[in-house]
């Protein structure tokens, strides 16, 4: 059916289109030859064309076009006329006895052009008759496109001042009069098509009005461009007519783009000038215009103007601008009953957008705006609008932006309010962009109400809300955000260490509350920022003394000791045991003794109750062996205790060359290079004996498991400790020992079953090579040295 | 003329939460040949990270990072030159140059690489040369007081390597250099 009309349509345009054009053919016949009076004749009939119902306004518009490129000739035509000297006055007589009303219009108005362009009268005179003539066109399309005819002759030559045209006036009111009065009357015309034909067609009506719309659009454009429309004449006449028409037409396609039109086309000086004016219209239109998208694009503009010049900033405070835009769309939102949630929160973000652009020093306003924002979410409980929680986190995210340190988003009282109104997932997006924020902004969060605040702001992240909703987030996701969340730890800082020790109390809290999922990324950074407080106690007590301090490094021991014992519920033995360790360390550093020692302890039973794993324990004994040579804060008997199991756990570990090394680092233990009471050459010689015997034990199990002798490497390996420790000093490593191990070595590698390896063999390469060395250098070192032989 | 990058112990995000900006601006993509890593990343993001500055990427294991399966120790070939990895917490006493000296023997390289103590040094001893490269990020080290943030770059040029350190010292990026000459080529 469609179909068929459209077909039916282009058949018609065409049919228009010949007419159009075989009457322009003997019109410009006529032309040629002066004849008048054919002119006329056939220029009516091709304006005829004109006078069709059948097409849409797009299709009437080529029609209109090519009808409107022929008048140009023909207005050319009676320019020459009258200089040829036919009176203009009986031109225009003559042309009004055309049959039909529509063809005598459009060449009333094409003459009127050259009798405006004559001066014979003035301008306002015949401007004033021509659009009275037009009412004689009530039909909407044609009596549009009519108007539209005039206004675009008349463009040029209205009354302006400074204008040729502008006669004796000194204000440009006339041409605003005329303008005016097109206006209205289009958009009257306009306006009707919406109730013309029946109610099944009303969606292809609107789709014909938006087609047209532009042509009543246009005359706001003209409007804006007379140069004798400043401020007070926008002010006293143009505004309050247009506004007048728009709130009178009660129609909402018209409403909603007319107001958009006038606030695109004119300055935005203006619109803050007139204010109250144009947002008093606002609450008149029809209740089904969107006017928030209007407002929004106002706001828009607005704020654009703001950021475009600091000189116009004084403008808005005076016009009081912020208070105006802040009742209005108060008023609109309380009028809009059934607006959509996404709808009122659009507004209150331009609203905010305009604020940070024109008042970021006014949080009490932005924290306004978050106010009644809260104020129209309550009673809604979460949302599940995912337009309006998009909405919502640009809100939220705005101040951000705007302010980069997060302090001034955290002094906003409503912050927190609005984000309880998001689901769980986009409020912890929204977490993240706050995290997000920070680290970029590489700002500081230094006082502890502010970490305070803020975790409360992002505890989406820090603990489970819903206890009985399960996020099914992606592990993936969630080591992501929990990394964040260790990131952001980092952040909370001040050199001040009293606040600092209130800050590492607030984190300890939240970070608690965070269950056996997220304490192994949170416990860490804890620990570590901890740490670093004690750090900075020691250098501060060292420098000051006698005086009473709120937090010693005690103090914080005790914390850590607690939080890392929270790690038992993951259960996270191997992170824990490093923390211990590092705890130790710094105790050490501080010289606590029982502190260190109770670490030591946790370590220890962690070791053997909690890690089982070969290569786990492998590490771990590293560490404990590695911290504790670097202990000296211990007593004989504690310090007996602990390398005596950590010997012991060396010699029970799983794989035998393991074994052997974890023994032979033992040896450190007993030499401690600044400590001369810790330098134990006997337990040294103990240890390298006993890792010498796993490693012949090693090597006969290969030879009974494989056939073929292991790896010569552990020999190498001891042998170089032979040569630290000799080189150290301790007497019970002699030249013979060194000896005999260089022939074992020798004879494993020259044996019949050895396969060669290539490692091992440049291993013991280059430990000769070093002997050789050292013995080159001559000196007391070389007197150490010369003796072996190689 | 080869260009290595070595660095390490950045311990994100336990003892820190980024590389200093100054530092992430150097690091452009496409300069650097390869990047040898002491470990203690810790986590994956930070591997993607030095991915992108250069594919070719070395790591050793830190008893931190969250993948366990980086090896013990690496060595490769650049150039003349043979390099190992370690992070340095298998080796006890922890920074003492003659044990790593015995690493640096057992691992027959010119050039040993290794962290842990999160303190810049670069040693030359019989065996060859020993180079930590520090804490890129400057981060807490029960070993070290007053960390600052470095990080090494190596030009490897024949039988010659410049070394040299950055560190970022009061908000500012100061660089040092030091020299070091094979005396023959890496074939027997």
């Amino acid at each position: 059916m469609m179909a068929g009309v459209a077909e039916d349509e282009e058949k018609w345009l065409s049919a228009g289109i010949t007419g159009l054009q075989q009457n322009a053919f003997y019109m410009h016949r006529a032309l040629d030859s002066n004849n008048l009076k054919d002119a006329l004749k056939y220029s009516a009939q091709m304006l005829s064309e004109l006078r069709t119902s059948r097409l849409s306004p797009h299709k009437y518009y080529e029609l209109y076009m090519r009808a409107f490129d022929e008048l140009r000739k023909l207005e050319m035509f009676f320019k020459e006329e009258t200089n040829r000297g036919c009176s203009i006055v009986e031109l225009y007589e003559l042309v009004q006895h055309a049959g039909n009303i529509l063809p005598r219009l459009y060449l009333l108005c094409t003459v009127g052009s050259v009798y405006i362009r004559s001066k014979e009268a003035p301008a306002k005179d015949v401007l004033k008759d021509l659009i009275e003539m037009c009412r004689g066109i009530q039909h909407p399309v044609r009596g549009l496109f009519l108007r539209s005819y005039l206004s675009q002759v008349s463009r040029d030559k209205l009354p302006d001042i400074g204008s040729e045209y502008e006669g004796d006036a000194d204000t440009a009111m006339d041409a605003v009069e005329f303008v005016l009065q097109n206006f209205t009357e289009m958009n009257k015309l306009w306006v009707r098509m919406q109730h013309q034909g029946p109610a099944r067609d009303k969606e292809k009506r609107e789709k014909e009005r938006s087609e047209l719309r532009d042509l009543v659009g246009k005359n706001l454009h003209v409007l804006g461009q007379i140069e004798g429309v400043d401020l007070d004449m926008y002010r006293e006449t143009v505004l309050p007519r247009v506004l007048e028409q728009v709130v009178n037409c009660k129609d909402e396609i018209a409403q909603y783009y007319l107001m958009d039109c006038v606030i695109q086309v004119f300055p935005d000086e203006y619109h803050l000038q007139t204010l109250e004016t144009l947002l008093g219209a606002c609450p008149q239109l029809q209740p089904s215009v969107d006017i928030k998208t209007v407002l929004a694009g106002l706001m828009e503009r607005l704020s654009n103007y703001a950021a475009s010049s600091a000189e116009v900033l004084p403008t808005f405070f005076q016009v009081e601008a912020f208070a105006k835009l802040n009742i209005a769309i108060g008023k609109v939102i309380e009028a809009q009953d059934d607006m959509p949630i996404y709808g009122a929160v659009t507004l209150y973000a331009s609203l905010l957008t305009f604020t940070l652009h024109v008042h970021p020093d006014r949080l009490d306003y932005v924290d306004q705006i978050l106010g009644a924002c809260v104020k129209k979410l309550s009673g809604k409980g979460k949302l599940d609008d995912s337009k309006a929680t998009k909405q919502i986190v640009a809100l939220l995210s705005a101040p951000l932006e705007k302010y980069k340190d997060i302090d001034t988003a955290l002094k906003l009282s409503n912050y927190p309010h609005v984000m309880e109104y998001l689901d769980n997932g986009t409020n912890k997006e929204m977490s993240n962009v706050i995290i997000q924020s920070i680290m970029k902004n590489r700002t500081c969060i230094s006082t502890a109400e502010k970490v305070e605040a803020l975790f409360e702001l992002i505890k989406g992240l820090i603990k489970d809300i819903d206890e009985n909703l399960q996020d099914e987030l992606d592990e993936e996701d969630f080591k992501e955000e929990q990394n964040s969340v260790a990131r952001l730890i980092q952040m909370l800082y001040t050199d001040d260490t009293e606040e600092m020790m209130k800050i590492i109390h607030t984190v300890r809290k939240h970070i608690l509350t965070g269950g056996p999922k997220r304490l192994p990324f949170t416990v860490p950074p804890f620990a570590f920022s901890a740490l670093k407080l004690v750090r900075r106690l020691q250098s501060q007590n060292e420098n000051v003394s006698g005086e009473e301090v709120a937090a010693t490094p005690k103090d914080i021991f005790q914390i850590l000791m607690q939080t890392i014992e929270a790690l038992s519920s993951v259960p996270a033995p191997e992170l824990a045991l490093r923390l211990y360790l590092q705890c130790a360390e710094a105790a050490n550093d501080c010289d606590l003794e029982p502190v260190a020692y109770e670490f030591f302890t946790q370590a220890y039973i962690l070791y053997e109750e909690e890690i089982s794993d070969s290569k786990a324990q492998v590490t771990s004994i590293h560490l404990i062996i590695g911290t504790l040579q670097r202990m000296h804060a211990f007593g004989v008997e504690n310090r007996d205790t602990l390398t005596h199991k950590a010997t012991g756990y060396s010699s029970k570990l799983l794989k035998k060359p393991d074994q052997c090394r974890a023994v032979y680092a033992c040896s450190h233990l007993f030499w401690l290079d600044e400590h001369n009471d810790m330098k134990d050459g006997e337990r040294v010689m103990l240890c390298l004996k006993r890792a010498l015997r796993i490693a012949n034990a090693a090597q006969q199990m290969a030879n009974a498991t494989r056939g073929s002798s292991g790896s010569v490497v552990l020999f190498i390996e001891i042998l170089n400790k032979y040569l630290y420790f000799y080189e150290k000093g301790v007497s019970q490593i002699t030249v013979d020992l060194i000896q005999s191990l260089i022939e074992l070595v020798k004879q494993e590698m020259s044996g019949e079953n050895t396969t060669p390896e290539p490692a091992t063999d440049a291993f013991f390469a280059s430990t000769l090579r070093y002997i050789q060395f050292q013995m080159d250098k001559g000196g007391v070192v070389a007197d150490k040295y010369k003796p072996i032989k190689i | 003329m080869v260009l290595v990058l070595a660095l390490g112990d950045l311990h994100i995000p336990h003892r820190a939460s980024d590389l200093p900006p100054k530092f992430k601006s150097m690091l452009v993509p496409g300069k650097i040949q390869h990047i040898i890593c002491t470990g203690n990343l810790s986590i994956k993001e930070v591997h993607d990270y030095l991915k992108t500055v250069c594919p070719d990427l070395h790591i050793a294991r830190g008893e931190y990072d969250e993948e366990t399966r980086y090896p013990e120790t690496k060595t490769l070939t650049i150039g003349q030159f043979k390099l190992g990895v370690c992070h340095g917490h298998q080796v006890i006493p922890w920074g003492d140059l003659d044990s790593l000296a015995m690493l640096q023997r057992q691992l027959d390289v010119d050039i040993l690489v290794t962290g842990h103590t999160h303190q810049f040094t670069a040693y030359k001893h019989e065996a060859g040369v020993v180079i930590n490269p520090g804490s890129a990020t400057g981060s807490y080290s029960s070993i070290t007081y007053d960390v600052n943030p470095s990080f090494v770059l190596m030009d490897i040029d024949g039988l010659r390597v410049v070394v040299y350190v950055y560190e970022l010292i009061d908000g500012e990026v100061k660089v040092d250099k030091i020299d070091f000459k094979k005396t023959t080529g890496s074939n027997t």
